[in-house]
């Protein structure tokens, strides 16, 4: 549809203005949010997102048509939730305790929000009991756990074993990463998943979802 | 700001032309060419009793320094501008006539053929920070006798970046004159746009040989652009000293300035050379000395001091393979000769002393050139002034990422190579195959082979192109050329 494939162009565009005025424009005309959802949001975004892969656009394209993704995004969502049509998923993000460095943590939350995701971003040197709380009672599909040092690092492995204990079923998934943290620490801390970069996260909460 | 290295005061550059004058005078200069000898004798030269021997004056000189163009250009087969020898603008072209080929598979020397030389042309078509080609070896499924010429059609066929070039014979002359005359159109829109730069090379110490002086009064007539290569060995055929090695590269260049400017006033010249100290302990030339590189850029501030724009032999290296003396040799002459504002850098895709081309080397020497060219833009402000307002953003996003002054700079600000140079994170890097820099350098030779387009030539022209070169192999006594791929 002419106006779906405007809306996916101007996302791609990074014209967040455009993107909102047409999706407006959309539910007036009686679109199903669904259909705005993922004949023009979700298709746009994923554009970009291979554009990204392949080296051909950079970061702040990304960022910019994620800006004008949410744009859309939030006046959908009401009607999406008045449908009951479920949400690409609920993530809790955050820096672990006694680590105060969220540049990674942010850009992650940023390309999130720009996937359709619901992030919960609780910020930095966050305690460890807050992040399985605020995953239980938000029923999150993924909890996302940053440390960019050594010696805040093993403190994923704490959140990870007390989240299983409250979690039995595994219905939250983790997901780990920041500077020292590899595959290999991953799966040592139990950990569901691990993400090398901001644009990995998002490939990899996909796979968990 | 353009950032700039200098290696010699003006009063030791003065000095030095001075006393190259001087030997041209005194000593003279040995020239195998009894034509041109007869004509320098008319010109003003003095000739002694051997009838090789010709002594210089400094009218001569001066005259001929005068008539020399302080710039020129170099146009693609479109006639677009590619190449602008002025100032301190710089250019890369490939190092040239290698007798050898790296293998990619067996990482072993085998001798060139025509296939692997179209496949080198297709690649240096599209390398962004490479504006000309060279015919960078010479492909050994044809005679000898006429490999110079093959190799000039070969490079016109497959691309239209202009070609630096140069012949074994005299002969040759004729018919690689004639392939620029069938593209360009006309001798009169090959003078306005040259597509060429030959090679002229006289043999130290201070001679020029009848073929090297035959072709530099031949290009001469077509005002075709010529580069003087000069090739003093430190401590060998040239005094050990750097200052005495470039007295002798300026009295053997100033003397083929004269054969040219005789010739035809105003013929374009690259003020060019290849020298290199002589290690004594392997009996080598090494391109990659540190020495060599200083003799390079040295001689370009004579040229410069000249007024003529300059050419050498510099971002290459004497390594066997793309490692890291490689990276070494080819980084650090790069980086001097941009920063000396070397008009035609030759070198990339060059190793094992001039003597070995290999194509991954090619394209990694594309991405060290790529570097350079960012850093000769130099540190310019750019909307950064006053810096308030920019300084309100990021302390109120947190991030500049988005910033309008990010997304206007970025691309102009920040330099991206290519595949070949890995700036992933470690694990990202293992995600995506643990590379080397040699796999991922082939994987880019690939792709631009794959990938290659060229329709530079009409059909018209392209028939005449291997009309006159079948023609030339015939009279060679070879029946037809081995077989081209599309």
């Amino acid at each position: 549809m002419e106006l779906l494939n405007q809306i996916s162009e101007y996302l791609q565009q990074g014209d967040d203005e455009k993107v909102f005025e047409l999706t407006g424009i959309a539910i007036k005309e009686g679109i199903s949010p669904k259909e705005i959802l993922d004949d023009g949001l979700l298709a746009g975004i994923g554009i970009i997102g291979k554009q990204f892969k392949n080296h051909e656009i950079f970061l702040p394209d990304v960022l910019l048509a994620a800006k004008a993704m949410q744009a859309g995004l939030n006046q959908i969502k009401p009607l999406l939730e008045r449908d009951k049509i479920p949400g690409m998923g609920k993530i809790v993000l955050g820096t672990v305790k006694g680590d105060v460095h969220d540049i990674g943590k942010n850009l992650v939350g940023i390309m999130l929000k720009g996937a359709g995701y619901d992030v919960i971003d609780l910020g930095k040197d966050v305690a460890s009991e807050q992040f399985v709380e605020t995953a239980i009672i938000e029923k999150a599909n993924v909890v996302g756990l940053s440390a960019l040092l050594t010696t805040t690092m093993p403190v994923m492995k704490e959140i990870i074993s007390m989240l299983k204990e409250k979690d039995p079923e595994g219905n939250i998934k983790t997901i780990i990463g920041g500077a020292p943290v590899t595959k290999n620490i991953a799966d040592e801390y139990g950990a569901d998943a691990y993400a090398f970069d901001a644009a990995n996260a998002i490939d990899q909460i996909k796979l968990l979802i | 700001m353009r950032p700039t290295v200098k290696f010699l005061s003006k009063s030791l550059i003065e000095q030095i032309i001075s006393e190259a004058k001087d030997i041209l005078c005194k000593l003279g200069v040995k020239i195998e060419n009894p034509e041109l000898v007869s004509k320098l004798a008319d010109y003003g030269a003095r000739i002694e009793n051997d009838a090789s021997k010709v002594f210089f004056t400094n009218e001569i000189i001066e005259r001929a320094l005068k008539s020399v163009p302080k710039s020129f250009q170099l146009f693609d087969s479109s006639g677009n501008e590619t190449n602008n020898f002025s100032g301190n603008n710089i250019h890369y072209t490939p190092g040239s006539s290698a007798i050898n080929f790296l293998d990619y598979e067996s990482q072993d020397i085998k001798q060139p053929l025509t296939k692997d030389y179209i496949r080198y042309v297709k690649i240096v078509d599209q390398l962004k920070y490479i504006a000309s080609q060279s015919t960078a070896f010479i492909p050994t499924d044809v005679q000898d006798k006429f490999a110079d010429s093959y190799r000039l059609f070969l490079s016109l066929l497959y691309s239209g970046k202009p070609v630096v070039t140069g012949t074994f014979t005299a002969e040759s002359f004729e018919v690689m004159k004639n392939f620029l005359v069938t593209v360009r159109g006309s001798k009169e829109a090959l003078k306005e746009k040259p597509l060429s730069v030959f090679t002229a090379c006289p043999t130290s110490p201070l001679k020029w040989g009848d073929v090297s002086s035959q072709n530099l009064t031949d290009c001469a007539r077509y005002s075709i652009p010529v580069e003087i290569v000069c090739m003093p060995m430190a401590g060998f055929i040239s005094p050990v000293t750097l200052t005495g090695t470039l007295i002798q590269h300026t009295a053997e260049t100033l003397s083929g300035i004269v054969i040219s400017q005789m010739t035809n006033p105003g013929t374009p010249i690259l003020y060019g050379g290849s020298p290199a100290i002589f290690d004594i302990r392997y009996e080598t030339t090494p391109m990659g000395a540190v020495e060599t590189m200083m003799i390079d850029c040295a001689y370009n501030e004579i040229g410069k001091y000249l007024g003529i724009p300059t050419q050498a032999y510099i971002a290459l290296s004497d390594s066997k393979f793309l490692d890291a003396q490689a990276g070494l040799e080819d980084g650090m002459g790069a980086t001097l000769a941009a920063l000396s504002g070397i008009n035609n850098i030759s070198g990339p895709g060059m190793m094992d002393f001039e003597n070995c081309f290999s194509l991954e080397k090619l394209v990694f020497d594309n991405e060290v050139c790529g570097k350079t060219l960012r850093m000769i833009k130099g540190i310019e402000p750019k909307d950064d002034f006053p810096a308030i307002s920019l300084f309100t953003e990021l302390l109120e996003e947190e991030h500049l990422l988005i910033s309008k002054h990010t997304r206007k700079h970025l691309r102009t600000e920040h330099h991206f190579p290519g595949s070949i140079i890995n700036r992933a994170s470690r694990s990202r890097w293992i995600e995506e195959g643990s590379t080397t820099l040699l796999q991922r350098a082939h994987s880019e030779v690939e792709r631009l082979v794959s990938e290659y387009s060229s329709s530079h030539l009409t059909d018209e022209v392209r028939k005449e192109l291997i009309n006159l070169m079948e023609q030339e192999a015939k009279t060679h006594g070879q029946g037809s050329l081995p077989e081209r791929e599309v």
